[in-house]
């Protein structure tokens, strides 16, 4: 009897390592090869059989990357509308967040169920009235169009996310600077705030994730190549140079690496990010 | 702080009692504001080009009723890509699922060591935080006709000649639904893993002792105790997967002849291609009515877990 169970246990460990390998097989492959591919010639990847690690290790895709100021203001670019549409999605998010925790209005469970619903808004429905407006108030082509628009995503789940982290302090805090004489926004400021950095890194975070990797907005409210962002210049590189495969690659790996980076140095608060959505607001 | 400087100089005026009534008022009015003018008044101006002849490129538009929507209706390909996306999402949710539960569930095994557990979640997760571009970029590589995928598959005797998975009509949607499963399924197994460490020990404990098996514990335990989880997240999924444009666009394009048609990708063609603003409208608020039926019982299951 005590042989089975052991032996039971045995399988069980086999069968869980086993799936564990799969998985990371599955997870990261197709990733590894993106990378294994960017430092290979071109006419290596395609060569038969195929080799993960190249022959002739080669930087040849990211020098020609960071030689075209074209690609560089690609990047320029997202840095720009990223970081700005982190910074005001935080500030709104932070008051409107501080309001959910602490507030009680009569508005206040039908504005938090509108901002979960807003979610759930397709971006091409409001993708074709953008259009119209932004090329009404002559934004068309412009920062501000990417930097207004990108805020329609970002804002609800920093304010979701915001509203959870204020949550979790405990309201004697502020109500201790109310009783001293100190008003509603200067507990915010000078006591809720500065212990709430964890949570607004997260936030921060999350929001950058979002607004670098938006696609359709940029796509469609950009049009000439120097106010173009990452992912979009990326599609065009794919158009243009179909078969350079290496720089491709490069720049893929050059694209997602502030992403890459963020996550490994803050995954605890990406993962904050990802299920903020779905838990409970 | 425009605000906090109006807050002080409405003092004398006010009472204390009036100014803790508008406060909460004043800190939501950036919030209320920007989506007013981003999401409210965009949806009413959709709404609005949808029932007029072609908007944008008309300066003058007539009030046409809902001869678009009947337009959009009937269209053969319009269909072929209600179809296409239901396909599309339907499996990727269902997949989405097995594979994330399936990785959470090996993640939370006992004998997972938690330094191997807290590395793998982390490569787990990669997928993730790749953009839907560079998606399609790394996917175009993988299933080029000459590429890895291909040969693998071939090598082990699975398949007799290169298929073109993305540019073939038969394999193309089955590929693309393929790919977004990769990119999608780390969002249900972060959720889930935070909800099997959620479940109390002590049921597996009593179900121990009343020697249920290890399915068993699987069937009357695990899935009752994620199923709030599964089905909120599920149902976000469904939302956000209709709604599928980039992944799409940058690997087939909705071809080849409409085989991959999803109904972003029709929307924006309409629009942006053919320049038929008034039918993209209909078409993209036929989408909205779609994806707010599916929010609404969302939201009511949100509201119920509350």
């Amino acid at each position: 009897m005590a042989r089975t169970i052991k032996g039971t246990k045995l399988i069980i460990r086999i069968v869980t390592y086993a799936g564990l390998a799969i998985g990371l097989g599955y997870a990261c492959f197709p990733v590894l090869w993106m990378f294994c591919c960017s430092i290979k010639s071109n006419t290596e990847i395609f060569a038969l059989p195929p080799k993960l690690l190249p022959k002739a290790f080669t930087l040849n895709a990211y020098h020609s990357i960071f030689a075209d100021p074209t690609k560089i203001r690609f990047f320029l670019n997202s840095y720009l509308v990223a970081t700005v549409v982190t910074l005001l999605t935080l500030f709104v998010a932070i008051l409107s967040g501080y309001s959910f925790s602490r507030h009680s209005f009569r508005l206040k469970k039908p504005l938090n169920l509108f901002i979960i619903s807003t979610q759930t808004v397709p971006p091409i429905t409001l993708l074709i009235p953008y259009f119209g407006l932004v090329v009404m108030f002559k934004l068309y082509n412009t920062y501000f169009a990417l930097i207004l628009t990108y805020m329609v995503f970002t804002l609800p789940y920093a304010i979701l996310m915001m509203t959870g982290y204020f949550n979790t302090l405990p309201k004697e805090l502020d109500e201790a600077v109310e009783v001293d004489g100190g008003s509603n926004f200067f507990a915010l400021r000078r006591v809720l705030v500065p212990i709430s950095v964890p949570g607004i890194v997260a936030t921060g975070v999350y929001t950058f994730l979002l607004a670098w990797n938006e696609f359709i907005f940029a796509l469609t409210l950009t049009k000439t190549t120097e106010m173009r962002t990452v992912p979009i210049g990326i599609q065009q590189l794919m158009g243009q140079h179909a078969y350079e495969w290496n720089e491709m690659m490069a720049m893929s790996i050059l694209g997602s690496l502030p992403i890459l980076l963020l996550y490994l140095i803050a995954q605890r608060y990406f993962l904050a990010g990802m299920t903020a959505g779905s838990v409970k607001a | 702080m425009a605000f906090s400087k109006k807050e002080r100089s409405l003092h004398p005026l006010i009472s204390y009692r009036t100014r803790r009534a508008i406060a909460p008022y004043l800190y939501q009015a950036p919030t209320i504001i920007l989506l007013t003018v981003l999401m409210l008044y965009p949806i009413i101006v959709v709404v609005r080009y949808s029932l007029m002849d072609n908007v944008i490129m008309n300066k003058h538009p007539a009030f046409v009723g809902f001869q678009n929507y009947v337009a959009v209706l009937s269209d053969a390909t319009f269909r072929a890509s209600v179809g296409n996306t239901l396909y599309f999402t339907v499996m990727s949710v269902i997949f989405h699922l097995i594979v994330g539960l399936a990785f959470a569930m090996l993640l939370n095994a006992k004998v997972v060591k938690p330094l191997v557990r807290s590395v793998l979640r982390v490569l787990y997760i990669m997928p993730w935080v790749f953009t839907a571009t560079i998606i399609a970029i790394i996917w175009r590589l993988l299933l080029n006709p000459s590429g890895v995928v291909n040969y693998m598959l071939q090598s082990m005797g699975i398949i007799g000649e290169n298929i073109e998975w993305f540019s073939s009509s038969a394999a193309a949607i089955h590929a693309l639904t393929f790919v977004n499963i990769w990119a999608g399924y780390p969002f249900y197994m972060v959720s889930l893993l935070a909800g099997l460490q959620g479940i109390p020990s002590d049921l597996y404990e009593a179900a121990v002792i009343d020697g249920a098996s290890e399915f068993q514990k699987f069937r009357h335990i695990t899935i009752p105790q994620l199923s709030p989880i599964i089905i909120s997240i599920a149902m976000l999924d469904f939302i956000w997967t209709m709604q599928v444009f980039s992944l799409v666009w940058m690997t087939t394009g909705g071809g080849p002849i409409h085989a991959t048609e999803v109904l972003g990708t029709y929307t924006y063609k309409l629009a942006f291609s053919t320049y038929q603003f008034s039918m993209a409208s209909a078409s993209a608020v036929i989408i909205l009515v779609l994806s707010m039926s599916v929010a609404f019982f969302y939201v009511r299951h949100q509201k119920a877990r509350d």
